[in-house]
């Protein structure tokens, strides 16, 4: 199998880790900073080859950024404005406030350990009450978790925002063990998107090519045949739908996981600020190549969408940003599409509210 | 008090001298003895515990690299000769289901609430059994057939490849039109059983512990573990009949042509997750409320003084359990439930936090001005005392519906959840049993080799599960047998980890095995005078039938 690294690296890192594990993640919040530096020196980067307006190519994803890295201590760089904020609350307020808990009760132990042991202390006393102490120790926790409550329930406000009424809308379908991208604003068109193979490993998908025969593959596991591609910078309203079982469409760098239930649609609003490619992997357990079910979106320009989307065919440019030559009736095709490509059990569930 | 101990001892003395014990068949297999059955299921829980503690050896091995290395050979081992790539996907699927199950009902729950409730319940309430003892009897031996069952699931068609891929939540469709094949019915039969088995033991400790308690000792005298096991008790109780409900609409949509959770025939496979997790929920303060009540008697004998708090403490326990019961949609926050919903269940979620920080701080402050003797209890305790504070901050993390959108179904919440369970409750039974094993035993354990075993277990459990908060906010999905390069770094530091801890449980079976050879003989009370309850006033072991004469609490007995 792959070898990662010699004996010296894993002997190092098996001591990082001790140092790690009782250093109770001081270290994760400060990888967090270095991280979000090493992001911010990245994005500005070119994304993709520099293709002529009109023609697609797929983009070629950043090392490091949309996936996961080795050794990687915190949350992945965040590429959008709700990530950006639930990243904040995490590293910025969450991750200190746990980590100061721990030390605090680690302290207390370590001090009662000294103070209190029998060589130092021969006579225990016999007091079991302190009314003001519980007190504080119960009223002070409260207000610690209304001041957790504020920001989180703030940051829930605003990932339930509804979806403005003309945004893209993508199907996502789960089935075992590929997903279904289905355009309906652009004339109804499905991409399946299945794991490119691995070189050296069983064939997971046939008449499916090997990652890295192609310049532009991201990293095994994660790169697909077909990715989602999407635009930059536009609110893009994702509905997500089983075929067969449960599965869950998540891609840790835009902070959207949301589960795919047969017989139900989930919808939410994703607005991704950056070009790019963000790999993701299915997260509900859905049967045996539940592993093998990875996500790839990629984000690009709205001509190199357009120009992506006329790519298949009965592609068709949807109404979005009033394109000088769009063709004259999209909305008709778009609007037959969806139920055409998911009549099969299709209703639209209670507990979301689509385009409210 | 102390008075009452010396007097009980010579009376149990004397009784000890006309024990009748029933011959070996009878004994252990028709007991009604609510320590012979507690000695079954702590005996039942470490087999069982070996098992699923296999099981997750051989996924710490399979996940050590990226790649699919070992799954074939174990599926040789489970009798498939050649299988197909997906089978040994299946069986890792099988694997997960299997390590969860048998460590949530057949490992934990036996020894906490089986062993460990059924051993010491009685005794520290001064009656003479459970009240009712051949209920007790059929609990244990319905326990062991669910385990059978779960067993046998792993070698019978279960869609994609022998035994029940379905995780330990079975949720549906996968567990129903997902899973073809005998397997995860046998899988649903043993939850059946072991759902029957843990009610009626439910049933048995509430009776035992209202109506069979010392004269004089009411219950705002009962020590901590019995208040722990009566919440406990309860929400089992309560809980259980919800799981028994939605497993057996399971087995009707498998077999009978009902469409609960099929959306084609007007159900809802989310409704199951509901079901399932308003039982789920409560079940994880079932595995740990019963540490609590061991801690507290480990921490209160050590320091050589009572319970701070005592009273804060009981009901700290019963605001637990309430609260545990209106929370459970927290491990649903990706499902599509509502903006409202999931704000709800983020603020209900928190509010747990603050009866658990009573708990940590009230124990740290029954250390404060105490005179710790380091025994090896107390060692464990502090042990938990520290790593549940790890997994429970970790929990008010995941609390946050906006922030469990990018941890739900990742290591993080594996790392998570260990932490309270594997690190916090499995650290409480190791720490009862070098508290109780004497006294259940009559033979002292080695102090050295308990010292031992608790530093490399130590180590070894946070090697695993430390790493694991990071490969989950790197985003690492739960339940995958083979992952992105990215991930290898921390996974093999995990796997190192196991293979420490797994050195830490030789070293406690040695010393298991060295009690039992050359131990000493454990006195009646071989912790000192800070053991106060009722089970210290008997000898080691107690007297086969005790408390022929109850006991008498003193009213100006302190606590």
């Amino acid at each position: 199998m792959m070898i990662f690294g010699d004996r010296a690296r894993r002997a190092g890192s098996a001591l990082r880790a001790l140092g790690l594990s009782f250093g109770m993640g001081l270290a994760a919040t400060a990888a967090h900073a270095q991280e979000a530096v090493a992001s911010a020196a990245a994005s500005p980067a070119a994304s993709g080859s520099p293709s002529a307006a009109g023609s697609y190519v797929p983009m070629a994803p950043t090392p490091g950024v949309g996936m996961p890295v080795n050794g990687g201590l915190g949350f992945q760089p965040q590429y959008t404005e709700n990530g950006q904020y639930a990243l904040w609350f995490h590293d910025a307020l969450l991750m200190p406030l746990i980590v100061l808990i721990c030390l605090f009760v680690l302290l207390l132990l370590i001090w009662v350990v000294i103070r209190y042991r029998k060589a130092r202390n021969p006579v225990a006393s016999k007091t079991s009450h302190n009314t003001a102490i519980e007190i504080v120790w119960t009223l002070l926790p409260v207000l610690i978790l209304v001041g957790i409550a504020i920001p989180s329930i703030n940051l829930l406000s605003k990932q339930f925002k509804p979806a403005p009424e003309n945004a893209l809308t993508i199907k996502v379908t789960g089935n075992q063990w590929f997903w279904t991208y289905t355009y309906p604003d652009n004339g109804g068109f499905d991409v399946n998107s299945y794991m490119l193979n691995q070189p050296g490993q069983p064939k997971i998908n046939a008449d499916v090519r090997e990652v890295g025969s192609k310049p532009w593959d991201g990293p095994a596991q994660l790169e697909v045949d077909n990715r989602m591609v999407v635009p930059v910078n536009e609110p893009i309203r994702i509905q997500t739908i089983g075929s067969d079982v449960i599965h869950a469409f998540a891609v840790p760098s835009l902070w959207f996981k949301l589960d795919a239930v047969p017989g139900r649609i989930n919808e939410k609003v994703l607005t991704i600020t950056r070009e790019g490619v963000y790999y993701g992997q299915c997260s509900e357990l859905c049967g045996a190549r539940h592993g093998y079910m990875p996500i790839a979106v990629e984000v690009v320009s709205r001509d190199k969408f357009n120009a992506w989307v006329q790519t298949h065919s009965g592609g068709v440019i949807d109404h979005q940003p009033k394109p000088a030559a769009a063709p004259a009736a999209p909305a008709a095709a778009a609007s037959a599409a969806p139920a055409a490509s998911t009549a099969a059990s299709a209703a639209p569930s209670a507990s979301t509210a689509p385009g409210a | 008090m102390a008075n009452t101990v010396q007097d009980h001892g010579h009376a149990e003395d004397h009784g000890h001298d006309h024990d009748h014990k029933p011959a070996f068949f009878a004994r252990w297999f028709m007991s009604t003895n609510h320590k012979d059955i507690g000695t079954l299921y702590l005996i039942f829980a470490i087999f069982a515990g070996m098992i699923g503690g296999a099981f997750s050896g051989m996924m710490r091995f399979e996940l050590t690299e990226p790649g699919i290395q070992y799954l074939a050979t174990f599926s040789h081992w489970f009798g498939v000769a050649n299988p197909s790539f997906d089978e040994q996907l299946h069986l890792w699927n099988v694997l997960i289901s299997a390590h969860g199950l048998i460590m949530v009902f057949f490992m934990v729950m036996p020894a906490l609430i089986g062993g460990f409730g059924n051993w010491f319940v009685p005794l520290m309430i001064g009656a003479p059994d459970m009240a009712f003892p051949r209920m007790n009897n059929i609990s244990f031996w319905l326990t062991v057939a669910g385990f059978c069952s779960l067993m046998a699931s792993a070698f019978v068609p279960g869609g994609t490849g022998q035994g029940a891929g379905i995780g330990w939540t079975a949720y549906a469709p996968l567990s129903t039109s997902g899973s073809a094949g005998p397997a995860v019915d046998f899988a649903i039969f043993s939850l059946h059983l072991a759902g029957a088995a843990s009610i009626m033991g439910a049933i048995n400790f509430i009776t035992t512990i209202f109506n069979m308690r010392a004269p004089g000792m009411t219950l705002h005298k009962m020590p901590l573990f019995v208040w722990s096991v009566l919440v406990t008790a309860f929400l089992l109780l309560l809980a259980l009949p919800v799981l028994a409900a939605a497993i057996t609409m399971l087995i009707t949509d498998r077999n009978f042509g009902t469409t609960f959770f099929d959306a084609a025939g007007g159900g809802d496979p989310v409704l199951f997750q509901h079901l399932f997790w308003f039982f789920g929920h409560p079940e994880v303060y079932i595995m740990i409320l019963p540490g609590f009540g061991i801690i507290s008697q480990i921490i209160s004998t050590h320091s050589n003084k009572p319970v701070f708090g005592y009273l804060g403490m009981a009901y700290a326990m019963v605001a637990i359990g309430v609260v545990g019961f209106v929370v459970w949609a927290h491990h649903m926050y990706t499902t599509g439930l509502s903006v409202n919903t999931k704000m709800y269940f983020t603020a209900a979620t928190m509010v747990i936090a603050v009866p658990t920080g009573i708990k940590i701080f009230s124990w740290i402050a029954t250390m404060w001005g105490g005179s710790l003797e380091f025994k090896s209890p107390l060692v464990w305790a502090m042990g938990f005392i520290f790593l549940f504070t790890v997994g429970g901050v970790t929990g008010v993390v995941l609390a946050n519906g906006g922030i469990d959108d990018n941890m739900q179904d990742t290591y993080y919440v594996v790392g998570h959840f260990h932490y309270v369970l594997s690190l916090g409750a499995v650290t409480s039974l190791f720490a009862g049993f070098y508290y109780w094993f004497p006294k259940m035993s009559g033979k002292m354990h080695s102090e050295f080799l308990s010292y031992l075993h608790f530093a490399v277990f130590f180590v070894g459990v946070n090697l695993i599960f430390f790493p694991m908060h990071f490969l989950g906010l790197q985003g690492m999905p739960r339940r995958y047998p083979d992952y992105v390069e990215a991930y290898a770094h921390w996974n093999w530091v995990a796997t190192l980890g196991y293979k420490i801890m797994a050195v830490s449980i030789l070293i406690w079976i040695v010393n298991v095995i060295y009690a039992f050879i050359w131990g000493k003989k454990a006195a009646d009370n071989y912790w000192g005078h800070g053991a106060n309850t009722l089970e210290w006033t008997l000898s080691s072991p107690p007297p086969f039938h005790q408390f022929e004469t109850l006991p008498v609490i003193d009213d100006n007995a302190h606590h």
